[in-house]
């Protein structure tokens, strides 16, 4: 394409000056145009990303922020599927010293004679109360998984436990009319859809989507490498789950009771997604 | 006498300078995560020629203890990324811009030669054309960089719901050493990108924002037209 530069009210030829002065003028008026169109693009980007960053806090992050965090993890719950597994390895890949990483909710004394799960039935009434013994006489299993940290380390860890699903299945409370769950790809309708979990102290808490919750790689955990749990892993009794982050993994479950709504969760009120989900 | 030459379209243009603020951003929140547990480092057994990073590199850019922050600000520029991405390829696409972005035959032969006249061991300049082979390759290969920080990131981001991913990329601790190594690549990019820009001078990097080039054309004949205003005619070798 060829054309010629008419000359324009915008784009003067003045009679006696080249047409290399023409085209001169011609190209500084684009070059000024265009830098003043791309400063202002990025002052308009400068003042926008401010805007958000000023925006009021929604737990430890603008509310922008954890308005896409949500987004993000409401995507992933409609891609979420409980027959996708964590991947297992070998007993023996597992590490001999597993790492700890904090101690929030195990600060308090503990008599673990004395201890009992509490379990807040979702239809409402008095809390049941179990012992390790009841937790220990459901079916047993043993899974060696990778314990993802959020700060970007992970372990290999032998784990057992029991099922929090099957928990469920044999005490039924986390459905308002008290029915069990008998296919976790068809849970009861009035499955609550969310599960809290906290420390006797009340220190420590977190919650889950209850999608997770019932996974079948989502233990009630009592060993790792085929010892009683250590109380700094969360003796007698701790939260695993290979579907997020080690900061969900709670340890020394005092309380589990269900809701409607996201409860509480330690991390989430620092800034940190809620959801925290793989 | 000169002649003004479209060189680049508006919508390259925009695509570049979203990109750039974008992609300095996410390595920048990349690395208060990446903090939390800095343990890369180049070197074998108990030698280190390199760690990532030095604390003299934390000092000077106060990037600490900014882990919630950082993936909150990671994982919302990912989608302005991605789609800026997304937006860029199918644009190269449909226009036809694509004949003058991905590497041909040509490419790898005409990339030595440009090395080698980059460095002064070559003294004949390479033709030139709207990219030549180095610029194709590099402009392709950054795509496919982007590519795979997408899928390393949804490997770390997911490694249960997308494990296929995940293990096919060598599993999860590979695939965050995959999108570290990635973002080196970036910054190596950017390094060359900028002193190459810098040696091509005012003319070329104006194109990149108001998307003309002047050149020098020898005056035509007597009475053939003044000043012309052109198009870059395709590549005649592609």
């Amino acid at each position: 394409m060829t054309q010629e530069v008419t000359p324009s009210p915008e784009n003067p030829i003045p009679p006696g000056s080249s047409p290399d002065a023409a085209l001169d003028r011609e190209a500084t008026r684009r070059t000024r145009r265009s830098f003043i169109g791309l400063g202002l693009a990025g002052l308009g980007g400068v003042l926008g990303w401010r805007y958000l960053l000023g925006r009021p806090d929604a737990d430890g992050t603008p509310a922008p922020f954890r308005r896409v965090m949500d987004a993000n993890s409401r995507l992933t719950a409609a891609y979420f599927r409980e027959t996708r597994l964590a991947p297992e390895f070998a007993k023996s890949l597992a590490v001999r010293e597993v790492r700890t990483n904090g101690d929030a909710g195990l600060q308090s004394p503990l008599d673990l004679a004395a201890w009992r799960l509490a379990v807040q039935p979702y239809g409402g009434g008095n809390a049941r109360e179990f012992t390790l013994a009841d937790i220990k006489a459901l079916p047993r299993i043993e899974m060696t998984t990778q314990l993802k940290c959020i700060e970007g380390w992970s372990i290999i860890v032998n784990w057992a436990g029991t099922r929090f699903v099957d928990f469920l299945a044999r005490y039924p409370l986390a459905t308002r009319s008290g029915q069990p769950i008998k296919d976790i790809a068809n849970p009861p309708a009035d499955l609550a859809p969310y599960v809290s979990l906290v420390t006797p102290d009340e220190e420590y808490y977190v919650g889950l989507d209850m999608h997770s919750a019932i996974h079948p790689q989502t233990l009630l955990c009592y060993e790792i490498n085929g010892q009683p749990l250590s109380l700094e892993h969360g003796a007698p009794l701790r939260l695993v789950t290979p579907l997020k982050y080690g900061i969900k993994h709670l340890k020394r479950i005092g309380t589990i009771s269900f809701a409607d709504t996201r409860p509480d969760d330690y991390w989430a009120e620092q800034g940190y997604d809620w959801d925290s989900g793989h | 006498m000169k002649k003004l030459v479209e060189k680049h379209p508006l919508a390259i243009r925009w695509f570049h300078w979203v990109n750039f603020p974008v992609l300095a951003l996410m390595i920048w929140s990349g690395l208060w995560i990446y903090w939390a547990n800095d343990i890369y480092r180049l070197g074998w057994g108990d030698t280190t020629l390199y760690k990532f990073f030095p604390q003299s590199f934390y000092d000077a850019t106060h990037l600490d203890h900014k882990l919630a922050q950082g993936m909150a600000w990671h994982f919302l520029l990912m989608w302005v990324f991605f789609l800026n991405g997304l937006l860029y390829v199918l644009y190269t696409l449909f226009s036809g811009e694509w004949r003058y972005l991905l590497p041909n035959r040509h490419s790898v032969r005409e990339a030595i030669e440009v090395t080698l006249h980059d460095l002064g061991l070559r003294k004949a300049a390479p033709p030139v054309q709207k990219y030549n082979g180095a610029q194709r390759i590099a402009y392709t290969a950054v795509i496919v960089m982007g590519l795979g920080s997408l899928l390393t990131g949804l490997a770390i981001y997911k490694p249960t719901q997308f494990g296929w991913l995940t293990q096919g990329l060598g599993g999860y601790e590979a695939a965050r050493v995959e999108h570290f190594v990635l973002t080196v690549g970036y910054v190596l990019f950017f390094i060359v990108h900028v002193a190459q820009v810098g040696r091509a001078g005012w003319n070329n990097f104006r194109s990149m924002v108001a998307g003309f080039e002047m050149e020098e054309v020898p005056a035509p004949a007597v009475g053939a037209g003044g000043p012309v205003l052109t198009q870059r005619q395709p590549d005649a070798r592609v």
